[in-house]
Formats: C-alpha cells, sequence, structure tokens
C-alpha cells in the first residue's frame, strides 16, 4: 500500500472510531428518554411511592435531592469562594501554595466511596450528626469543593489585571478592590462552578449511601437532622432490590435523575456563554 | 497583587490618609486565608478519620487473613485478595478500551475533525461526563448484561460488562487530557514533517503522538484512578462475587467484586465498631492511598510538562 492510500485509510478509520465513541451518548440519551418519557406524569412527579415502591410516584426521592442540592450549595458556596480568592489574589509562589494544590487535585481524584466512608466516620459518627440530612450535604459539599475551587479560581484569574491596578491606585484597599472590582465580575463564572459541582453532588449515590439516604420513607424529611430518600439511591433501590418493579418506573425515574443534572449544566453552559459574549473587555 | 497597599500607599501619596482598615476586613482576609488552606485540611481529616475507623483491621486481623484469598465475613475471613484482584481486573479492561478509543476520538478532535465538528463533539463528550454513574449502571444492568448474556455468555454480569461501563465512563477523562496534551506539542513539529513530505497520517503518529507521550500516561493514570474509585455502575453488573480468577482472557468473563462495590454492598448491614465494619474502612484506606498516589504523580508529572513547554495548554 503506497503511503498516501495508508494516510486515506488511517484518517478513515480515525473519523470512524470518533463516531464509534460518540453514537451511544445520544443513543444513551434517546433510549432513556423513550423508554422513559410515558412514565412521567403529574402523579409520578407528586406522590410517594406505594405498594412496595412498585406504584405511585417518585415525590420523596425528588425533593430529598433537592434538599440536598441545597445543603449541598450551603456548604460549598463559601467556603469553595473563598477557597478560590485565597488562591487566585493572596497565594504567593510558595511550598504551600502548592501544596494546597496538590491537595484540590487529590481531592477531586479520591473515589466518592471514600467520600461516603469519611462521612459516616467524621459527620453521621464523630459529629453526632446521625443518619441525617445535614451530614449528607456536609459529604457532597466536600465532594464538590475541588470542581468548584478550580472553576471559581479560573473565573477570578480572567478579570483583567488592569482592574486591580486602577482599584488600587484609587487607593481602595486589596480587600476592597477585591470585594466591588473583581468579584462582582468573575461572580457569573463563579456561579457556573458552583452549578457543575451541584449536578455533580445530585447524582452522586455513593457518598449518601451511609449518610443521608433512605431506603424508603414515604413522609417528607421535618428537619435537617432527618434521613430523606434521594433520587440516584431510589433508582438503585427500584432497579436491583425491588423484585417485580415496573421497568417504565424505573426508566421514569432515570430520566427524572438525568434531567436535573444536564438541566444544571446547561444552564451553566447557558450563564458562560453569556458571559462571554457580554465581556467587554 | 503582592504588595501590601496599605504599606506602600503613604509613600506614594503622603499627604492622603491611609485606607482606614476595618477591622471586618482583618477578620475577612483571615477567613480567606483558612479557607485556602483548608483543602490540606479536609484530605489530611479525611485520611485521619479512614485510619481512626480502620486501622483496628490491621492490627486484630493477622497479615495471613488479610492476605488471604477468600473474602467471607460471617466466618471471619477477611482475604482482601479478591478484592484487590477484581478492583485490577475490571479497571485494566476499562484502560484497555478506553485508551485506544480515548487516543484516537482525541487525535480526531485535536488534529482532523474541523471546528464545526468539534464544537458539536465537545459539548456531546461532557454530556457524557455529566451522566450520573447510577444511570448507567442501570443501562449496563437492564440492557448490556441481557446483551452480554444473550451472546453466550453464562451470566451477563461479568468483570467485562463492567469494564465496558467503566470504558465508557472514564472517556471523557481521556480524551480531554490526550487532547490537551496534543494541543501542546509545537506546531512546528507538525510543519516541519509536512514539509519533509510526510502524510498526514505519518505526521500524526511519527511525530506529534510521541511527542505528546507524557500527555497520554497522565491521561491513562487519571483514567485508572477514575476507574477504579467507581462503585454504583460496578457494584451493578460485575456480579459481586468475590473469588480470584484464574489468570488469562477467561477472568473478565466472569462475575468478580471490587473494592468499591465491597464497601457500598456491605456498610449498611455491619454493626458499627465491629471487626467486618473497620475491615470496610481498611479497604477505604487502600483505595485512598491507590488514587491518592496515583493523582500525587500524575499531578507532579503535569507540573513539570507545563514548566518544560512554557506557554503549554496543560
Amino acid at each position: 500500500m503506497t503511503r498516501q492510500n495508508m494516510n486515506k485509510l488511517m484518517i478513515g478509520m480515525v473519523s470512524l472510531v470518533a463516531t464509534i465513541v460518540v453514537i451511544p451518548i445520544v443513543l444513551v440519551i434517546i433510549y432513556v428518554v423513550y423508554n422513559g418519557i410515558g412514565a412521567i406524569n403529574w402523579e409520578f412527579l407528586t406522590a410517594a411511592p406505594r405498594n412496595g415502591m412498585r406504584e405511585g410516584g417518585i415525590m420523596p426521592a425528588l425533593l430529598g435531592t433537592v434538599f440536598l442540592t441545597f445543603g449541598t450549595a450551603i456548604v460549598s458556596f463559601p467556603l469553595a469562594i473563598a477557597a478560590a480568592i485565597y488562591l487566585a489574589e493572596y497565594a504567593g509562589d510558595n511550598m504551600l501554595t502548592r501544596w494546597v494544590r496538590l491537595a484540590i487535585v487529590n481531592l477531586a481524584g479520591i473515589p466518592s466511596i471514600v467520600y461516603g466512608l469519611f462521612g459516616l466516620g467524621a459527620f453521621v459518627l464523630f459529629w453526632n450528626l446521625g443518619t441525617s440530612i445535614i451530614a449528607g450535604s456536609l459529604t457532597l459539599g466536600v465532594l464538590t469543593l475541588p470542581v468548584v475551587i478550580s472553576t471559581a479560581e479560573e473565573a477570578i484569574l480572567s478579570v483583567p489585571q488592569s482592574f486591580r491596578t486602577v482599584s488600587l491606585s484609587l487607593g481602595a484597599s486589596r480587600w476592597q478592590t477585591i470585594r466591588h472590582q473583581v468579584l462582582p465580575h468573575a461572580m457569573p463564572g463563579i456561579i457556573t462552578g458552583i452549578i457543575l459541582g451541584l449536578g455533580r453532588a445530585a447524582g452522586e449515590t455513593a457518598p449518601i449511601l451511609f449518610t443521608v439516604a433512605a431506603f424508603y420513607l414515604p413522609e417528607l424529611p421535618k428537619s435537617i437532622f432527618d434521613q430523606t430518600m434521594a433520587l440516584p439511591y431510589h433508582l438503585y433501590v427500584i432497579s436491583t432490590q425491588v423484585p417485580d418493579m415496573p421497568l417504565s418506573n424505573q426508566y421514569g425515574t432515570a430520566l427524572v435523575l438525568l434531567m436535573i443534572v444536564f438541566s444544571m449544566t446547561l444552564v451553566a453552559t447557558v450563564i458562560r456563554t453569556n458571559m462571554r459574549r457580554r465581556r467587554e473587555w | 497583587m503582592i504588595v501590601n497597599m496599605e504599606q506602600s500607599a503613604p509613600t506614594v501619596a503622603p499627604k492622603r490618609k491611609p485606607v482606614p482598615r476595618h477591622w471586618g476586613e482583618w477578620v475577612i482576609e483571615n477567613l480567606i486565608q483558612l479557607a485556602g488552606v483548608s483543602t490540606l485540611i479536609i484530605i489530611g481529616l479525611i485520611f485521619a478519620f479512614l485510619l481512626r475507623e480502620g486501622l483496628p483491621a490491621f492490627f486484630e486481623i493477622s497479615p495471613a487473613t488479610l492476605l488471604g484469598v477468600r473474602w467471607y465475613p460471617i466466618e471471619e475471613m477477611y482475604g482482601l485478595l479478591p478484592l484487590l484482584a477484581g478492583s485490577f481486573i475490571v479497571t485494566i479492561g476499562a484502560v484497555v478500551i478506553a485508551l485506544p478509543l480515548g487516543l484516537t476520538t482525541a487525535i480526531y478532535l485535536g488534529e482532523v475533525a474541523p471546528r464545526w465538528q468539534r464544537e458539536l463533539l465537545k459539548p456531546l463528550i461532557e454530556m457524557l461526563a455529566g451522566i450520573p454513574s447510577i444511570v448507567l449502571g442501570f443501562l449496563g444492568w437492564v440492557v448490556l448484561a441481557p446483551l452480554i448474556q444473550k451472546a453466550g455468555a453464562p451470566t451477563g454480569l461479568t468483570a467485562f460488562t463492567g469494564s465496558l461501563i467503566l470504558a465508557y465512563m472514564s472517556l471523557p477523562t481521556i480524551i480531554s487530557i490526550s487532547e490537551d496534551a496534543l494541543y501542546a506539542v509545537p506546531k512546528e513539529y507538525r510543519d516541519g514533517a509536512l514539509a519533509i513530505g510526510a502524510t498526514k497520517w505519518q505526521t500524526i503518529w511519527r511525530v506529534v503522538v510521541p511527542a505528546a507521550r507524557s500527555g497520554i500516561v497522565i491521561a491513562i493514570m487519571l483514567g485508572i484512578g477514575r476507574a477504579i474509585g467507581e462503585t454504583m455502575a460496578v457494584m451493578m453488573v460485575t456480579g459481586n462475587a468475590a473469588n480470584i480468577p484464574a489468570l488469562g482472557i477467561g477472568m473478565f468473563f466472569q462475575p468478580v467484586r471490587t473494592m468499591t462495590a465491597t464497601i457500598a454492598a456491605e456498610m449498611g448491614e455491619v454493626a458499627k465498631g465491629s471487626l467486618h465494619y473497620s475491615t470496610l474502612f481498611a479497604i477505604g484506606i487502600v483505595l485512598f492511598l491507590i488514587t491518592f498516589s496515583i493523582n500525587s504523580i500524575a499531578g507532579r508529572l503535569v507540573g513539570s510538562q507545563g514548566s518544560r513547554r512554557s506557554g503549554g495548554q496543560l
């Protein structure tokens, strides 16, 4: 074979493989939508499960995931923004900063089940919070830190240096500069990071297994110290632990979960695109 | 930004009063510094709590038992080898499948695809990264496993089923990091190769890919890290049989039980403080140490690569 033909063949192969990789992504999404859309109706979204979860809806699990997502935001938001401000504005080029960055890389790589163990050992048992929304939110909050910190730091760094120089030269203090000049411009990027982190947290199962998730709990939690059902764990339960579970119900649950996660990603992307378009520097 | 304005401002404009430094500002700046090092504290806490709950297992169970080939907690057999073997078989399978696919896709995105295709494909791959593992596990359970059984395997719940799902889940990681690595190869390399008459494919295969080698190694490592820690999908599709299969191609088509799945499946049923309980934490320590070393080495490689190619994308 001439090398020109070889070139054509291999470039063709590369294109083919890329197509083979991408097509199943589309198929997976279409497949879940196709099989799940029929199960979704008002009752499915607003009723509690009945008859050993084989009938009724997913409302407690859906709301549980909403509560957990808010809880995660409350835990993760202030800490992650502060850490990002530190890295972008205060940290010097020294050993400590390198250690902090290494810690973030490593936090991002810790398996989610290990976060679950940490949450069990630290929040549920040691701090005696019990299996509760607050323990689950703390666990998920820690898990989302690396994503949110990295995105927020990037957003802060993307604010032009001249903004800071001007503000400082007008006599503003360093914190005033950050508070009034840097953060407002970085905010859309920071919010993008938070939503991406929350999207990930909403879909996680392993970290909530032993920290908050209830197998079956038709009533809603009364306080943050109660257990709650959660959508990802509910999907696990009804697909593997409940015999004779109607498939449509399982696909419906998977679809709702997928929709929640994707809509959060979509919102984040829209904010990011808008921000890039409106940026005037 | 390192200069401290409170000190330098008066020397620049001596007549103006220095900015009054509110006490609240002092508090806020200190809180920010504390938050800055919080990630270090948190990773320390995670390890400390794993040790606190898991160390008793290492003291109270003899090493011979821990290194045994049977995981059967009811009879106090805590051999970790089958779980390690399970994790490694599934992970190796996943990387063997995902690496060629991921690298090729990265080559396509970085070197071959026209701009509009890149803009279409990259968000799709990001979407794949966003699909919760439980949803992929569910699809593996209701769709993929029956297919594999129909293909002739005695059961659909095998290491291979897990590897397929894991390969898919680690693709976004492998693709994006390999793509960064390819992007960091200077344009002059490509121009030089094309100028002396190499075809596009020869340029890619003989020049660009070898030059991006270290980045690709990082992609493999992080792919492994991603795969070895995955829990729910693996638990649902690998059959959860704790045994050490005989070496050979057959080991991929048997049910296995991974470390992550063992923790997830058994933690709910053990008594707090029991030997079984701390052994599950001990497995957590092993997982933590494996992923910690992979990420530390990869992190160091990324650092050295960034400094070698100044202006590179990594």
